[in-house]
């Protein structure tokens, strides 16, 4: 709560820091020239009142947790120590829970421990807001001092915004760059424990570890081929659900229909885009699948009742409305004087579309299916609630297959230990979806994008 | 200038062996009309030219032709056009085998995104004119000798025929057009994206082209109407004010609106 | 005319007869794939709602009981802490007992069993709102188990048994019968949180959850996404960095949300210490993915504004800052909006990276604040379609019917302002 006491005594320090900055402005404003408004030396005043303390006050509250805990961990008893990293992390937590009020009888031996992080934490919440207040009132004091109508405060101001814009901006990096280092982290400790290329090219994937050393059982295997075969399979029957209906349905509404089933049937058939991927799932899993086994009973054939070919074409439907808007920009962008030369030849519809239109807008198609694979391949929810858990190598669609990112979900939902392979593992897969996708998007952009331009 | 009500159109309007018959056509833009009563004959292996200043609705007449203005949705037409006496607007009409008949070209090069040699084959191919690889070479190299580019490309015909020059893709085009050997050819300003050596390449190839087919050729230029047509018409807002042999034209108008335009006061 | 041309004109027709069956099919694809995709979303929505508007009713027994002061141990006067703890659900027992006059424990367990659990907490709600009706008679209409529900909603007009026993059935018939069972509108679906009993469970804690979520989201991404689409449109010069900055966002925006949830889980969480199964990390993780969408559409928006209006002020002598605050964000705001809004409702049926981030928990109590756990409307979809039970599945088509809605309306609302906003222009 101190947090969010601290934010209501900056937001009045930034009023009151305005309204003294424009009120010292104006009297100025009777002696001499100013430079710029007096609400932009209010303005200035505040920005240097508030946004160093602000900043500072997000940097504090991202490293005190962590500092926190290793100034705990430093402390804490060395038989706890001695059991690894792992009884050090599940002591900390256990620290953490007395500190939030459990009893403290619980377990004696941590309760210096605890009073170490309590007196840790008062001690933190004093200390930050002190000095968030004292770089507060010293920012203003400093401004203040050298407020003075020669000081270009309109510049000063856009100056610092400009710099927010950016900072906002360079957000979108900061995220790929957090992406990215998240999971090659944690996924170069995986590779410390398994190899890069049993991970790669093993076929068999049981990441099931014993828990305990003494406990019998193997130490998993984490051979990913089966998840890439998955994904693969479920990506190949979307696609052939997706790519020519998605085609043929932007190839009718932008050359045959009229303006008026076109506005009707463009955004009915978006509406299928715009449903979660939960939902989906739900009609894959107790709709599609349950249809698939009984019709491959009814004809003979042994459908598994999680299996790829129900997962595969729910996803192939919500990825048709995804193919056909974006073959429907390109095939829009392909110029009318193509047409044209080809109507004036005496072209039917059809064949100028298959002969002349279709072939200029290749490229940008192709563009547009690399973009519906990727996204085929980074689809979760479908998959996670209609395909299954069980790591086949198969390429029969009618069994059940698992995909990276349903191992992903597996692996991390519910309790993790971040030192176990298995958790790990779901970095090193993550790893590996990241840069396929980056891979598939960037060439998909750099592809319609040049696209584009040849016809711009 | 205003728009002459009822202007009964100037001059010799109708031919003596008409190929095309244009009568009391009017065309719409949705509501706004585009043309107002054409009549117009153009004859058997004649070369017409259509002028006047822009938006004098040349174009949209030239487009009536052979119904291109079908793929303009708001675009209406009445009255009747004619080809070999049958009307092309007759309900059971089929716009494919009439496009076949009357080819066009237009006024920017648009070669196809494919090899110069498919952008030949391209029109015998759909319409099914040839059956043999063969026959197919034979009428690509003919109709590129007609157009006056086989020595231009014959050792590059599977490059793209985007990477022509502007002025060897009209021809190009032009050879595209003549390898269906339509009956008809309309021509939408040619020459207008082209330099002077290619439009003078393209004129010469209209001369030639004479002998076995019809020709309408919209144009911007004069001169350009002189050197090539044998009549002239002259539009001025979606009207066709006079219709007379070429050089009558350009030397003894008979309206004051044709003799302004010809001498440059507007257009 | 030539002899050639003649033949041409022949050929042609020829192979008209062909190529306009041929045109007729390729048309025909066409619109068999538009009608396929048509089909595809009748089908979702009319299996969605005939799974789940069922959900929004709740089968509930109307029952005079008498609330037997020396029974519960309680007094009108006693303290709440005491009316809180009486023995309420023995009372319901009692009271069944004593009207179905079941034989033996084993249809007495299946008797009792036809009432929800929660039966008792409405009786307990009830005094504990109004001591003074100890000792009286009250009329109150028993929430009944998920089994009898899916009974009356499911088989007893195809007179099957259902999950029901013999027995179970006669005594339902025998209530129905007397017109006392019946349902009702399910209030508790919309009131409660989650819960292991079908009957009990309600979105109140998922709704809750999404709303603070969102808020946490939009609060975020949209005046970080307005700033940056005002400083890439505006401000940013054409170099390298630049550069790099569109095509990051621009590949972004297509890396699927499960990454998301790995940068959540691994920096938020692991090196940040945010709690897990928060509103507050949910909101993080969702800003970031909606990022790319807000920045690119506030792009759009801002490119939109006529530059005419951009020189008109600069020529009386604004500041580039000026410019863009005063004239182009004014006008470019409607779009930006809308396609915030359009990121919203993506984050709002947003699963995969949530998943990750721990707002899989079962939570049962409504969160009040954005670091309460919490859980949102697509997980909680999700944990139910895992559940085996009928009524279950109900409720994940009811949860998911509630989820469209909210998505009918964020995308209706986003449509009227771009419709709007086309109309300024």
């Amino acid at each position: 709560m101190t947090f969010s006491y601290l934010l209501l005594i900056l937001a009045v320090f930034c009023i009151a820091a305005f309204l003294i900055g424009k009120g010292r402005a104006r009297t100025m404003a009777s002696t001499s020239t100013l430079s710029s408004l007096p609400s932009h030396y209010g303005s200035m005043l505040a920005l240097w009142t508030c946004l160093p303390p602000l900043l500072l006050m997000l940097i504090w509250g991202l490293v005190d947790d962590p500092v926190i805990d290793s100034l705990v961990t430093a402390n804490l008893p060395a038989a706890v120590v001695e059991h690894g990293s792992t009884a050090v992390q599940l002591a900390i937590s256990k620290v953490h829970n007395l500190a939030n009020g459990a009893d403290l009888q619980d377990d004696p031996t941590l309760a210096p421990a605890v009073l170490h992080l309590v007196e840790l934490q008062a001690r933190n919440q004093l200390i930050s807001s002190g000095v968030i207040i004292a770089l507060a009132l010293a920012g203003f004091a400093l401004t203040l001092g050298r407020l003075v109508p020669q000081r270009n405060a309109r510049n000063e101001v856009e100056g610092i915004i400009k710099g927010l814009l950016f900072a906002s901006s360079g957000i979108a990096v900061l995220t790929t760059i957090g992406i990215l280092s998240s999971v090659l982290f944690e996924a170069w400790q995986f590779f410390g424990k398994v190899n890069v290329f049993d991970f790669l090219f093993g076929t068999v994937w049981s990441p099931q570890v014993a828990l305990r050393a003494d406990q019998s059982g193997s130490s998993g295997s984490f051979g990913a081929i089966p998840l890439f075969t998955g994904t693969l399979l479920i990506s190949v029957i979307a696609m052939a659900i997706a790519v020519p209906i998605g085609l043929m349905a932007a190839i009718y509404l932008s050359e045959y229909a009229t303006p008026r089933i076109r506005n009707y049937a463009k955004p009915a058939l978006e509406i299928l885009a715009g449903i979660p991927t939960v939902v989906y799932g739900f009609f894959a899993a107790l709709t599609v699948a349950p249809i698939l086994r009984d019709a491959g009973a009814g004809i003979g054939l042994d459908v598994s009742s999680e299996s790829a070919m129900a997962a595969g074409l729910v996803m192939g439907v919500m990825i048709i409305p995804f193919v056909s808007s974006l073959s429907d920009d390109v095939i829009n962008s392909v110029p009318q004087s193509l047409r044209d030369g080809s109507y004036g030849l005496g072209a039917t519809r059809s064949e100028t579309i298959r002969q002349v239109v279709l072939p200029a807008a290749l490229p940008g198609i192709v563009g547009a299916v690399m973009l519906a694979v990727s996204r085929a391949i980074g689809e979760t929810m479908i998959v996670a609630m209609a395909a299954g858990l069980a790591a086949n190598l198969t390429a029969n669609p009618l069994e059940s297959v698992t995909t990276v990112t349903v191992q992903i979900v597996t692996l991390l939902v519910g309790d993790q230990e971040f030192d176990s392979p298995k958790t790990l593992a779901a970095f090193a897969l993550g790893l590996v979806l990241f840069l396929v996708t980056l891979c598939l998007n960037f060439v998909a952009l750099k592809v319609v994008q040049k696209y584009r331009e040849q016809y711009d | 200038m205003s728009i002459i009500e009822n202007h009964k159109t100037d001059g010799q309007p109708f031919s003596e062996n008409p190929k095309l018959k244009a009568r009391d056509v009017r065309v719409f833009y949705g509501e706004k009309q585009a043309i107002f009563d054409v009549s117009l004959d153009i004859g058997a292996n004649e070369v017409i030219a259509l002028i006047g200043p822009s938006g004098c609705g040349k174009s949209t007449f030239l487009r009536c032709l052979n119904r291109m203005n079908d793929t303009i949705d708001i675009c209406r037409i009445e009255g009747e056009i004619l080809l070999d006496d049958e009307n092309i607007y007759a309900p059971k009409m089929d716009v494919v085998p009439l496009r076949a008949r009357v080819g066009m070209v237009f006024q920017k090069p648009n070669p196809f995104p494919k090899s110069i040699y498919d952008n030949v084959a391209y029109g015998p191919r759909i319409h099914g004119l040839v059956h043999h690889r063969d026959e197919l070479d034979e009428v690509v190299e003919k109709s590129l000798q007609r157009a006056g580019l086989w020595n231009e490309v014959k050792d590059r015909l599977h490059a793209p025929g985007t990477g022509l020059s502007g002025g060897q893709q009209q021809r190009l085009c032009i050879a595209r057009t003549i390898a269906v050997d339509p009956e008809v050819i309309l021509m939408d300003e040619p020459c207008s994206a082209l330099d002077p050596i290619a439009t003078a390449k393209i004129e010469e190839l209209i001369d030639e082209l004479r002998e076995n087919y019809t020709i309408a050729i919209v144009t911007h230029s004069m001169q350009q109407a002189a050197r090539v047509s044998q009549r002239t018409a002259y539009f001025h807002l979606g009207q066709l004010i006079e219709v007379n042999p070429t050089d009558l034209v350009f030397t003894t108008p008979e309206h004051t609106l044709t003799e302004a335009y010809i001498t440059g006061r507007f257009g | 005319m030539t002899d050639q041309s003649l033949s041409t004109r022949v050929k042609v027709e020829r192979s008209m007869a062909r190529r306009r069956r041929a045109e007729t099919r390729f048309r025909l694809y066409g619109m068999a794939s538009i009608l396929f995709g048509l089909l595809c979303l009748v089908v979702l929505f009319g299996n969605i709602l005939s799974k789940g508007l069922s959900a929004f009713e709740q089968t509930v027994l109307t029952t005079d009981i008498y609330l037997d002061k020396d029974f519960l141990g309680l007094s009108r006067q006693s303290p709440e802490s005491e009316l809180l703890n009486g023995d309420y659900e023995g009372l319901i027992k009692e009271y069944l007992k004593e009207s179905m006059q079941p034989s033996g424990r084993s249809e007495r367990r299946d008797l009792y069993s036809m009432v929800s659990v929660g039966a008792h907490w409405q009786l307990q709600q009830l005094v504990v709102n109004n001591p003074n009706l100890l000792g009286d008679t009250v009329t109150v209409e028993l929430i009944m188990d998920d089994e009898i529900d899916q009974w009356l909603k499911h088989d007893h007009e195809k007179g099957r048994h259902g999950r029901l026993s013999e027995k179970q059935t006669e005594w339902a018939q025998q209530w129905l019968d007397e017109g006392r069972l019946k349902t009702r509108f399910n209030v508790s679906f919309f009131t409660n949180g989650d819960s292991r009993e079908p009957e009990l469970a309600g979105v109140h804690g998922a709704i809750m959850g999404t709303f603070l979520t969102l808020l946490v989201t939009f609060a975020l991404s949209f005046p970080i996404g307005v700033a940056a689409a005002i400083y890439l449109e505006e401000f940013a010069p054409k170099n390298r960095i630049t550069e790099i900055v569109e095509i990051n966002i621009n590949n972004l925006a297509a890396v699927p949300s499960i990454t998301f949830g790995l940068l959540g889980l691994a920096i938020f969480i692991n090196i940040f210490g945010v709690a897990r199964s928060t509103p507050l990390i949910g909101g993080l993780v969702l800003t970031l993915m909606t990022l790319p969408t807000i920045i690119i559409s506030g792009r759009a928006a801002i490119k939109a504004v006529p530059p005419s209006i951009r020189e008109a002020a600069l020529g009386l002598g604004a500041s580039r800052m000026q410019v863009v605050f005063h004239h182009v964000l004014p006008l470019a705001l409607p779009g930006m909006l809308t396609g915030t809004i359009i990121g919203m409702a993506q984050a709002l049926g947003e699963t995969a990276p949530l998943l990750m981030i721990g707002m899989i928990a079962f939570v049962v109590d409504v969160p009040g604040f954005i670091n309460d756990p919490a859980t949102v409307l697509p997980v909680q979809i999700f944990l139910w379609s895992d559940s085996p039970e009928q009524a279950f599945t109900e409720r994940t088509s009811g949860a998911i019917i509630v989820l469209l809605a909210f998505l009918v309306v964020m995308n209706t609302a986003a449509v009227m302002l771009r419709r709007r906003l086309e109309r300024r222009w």
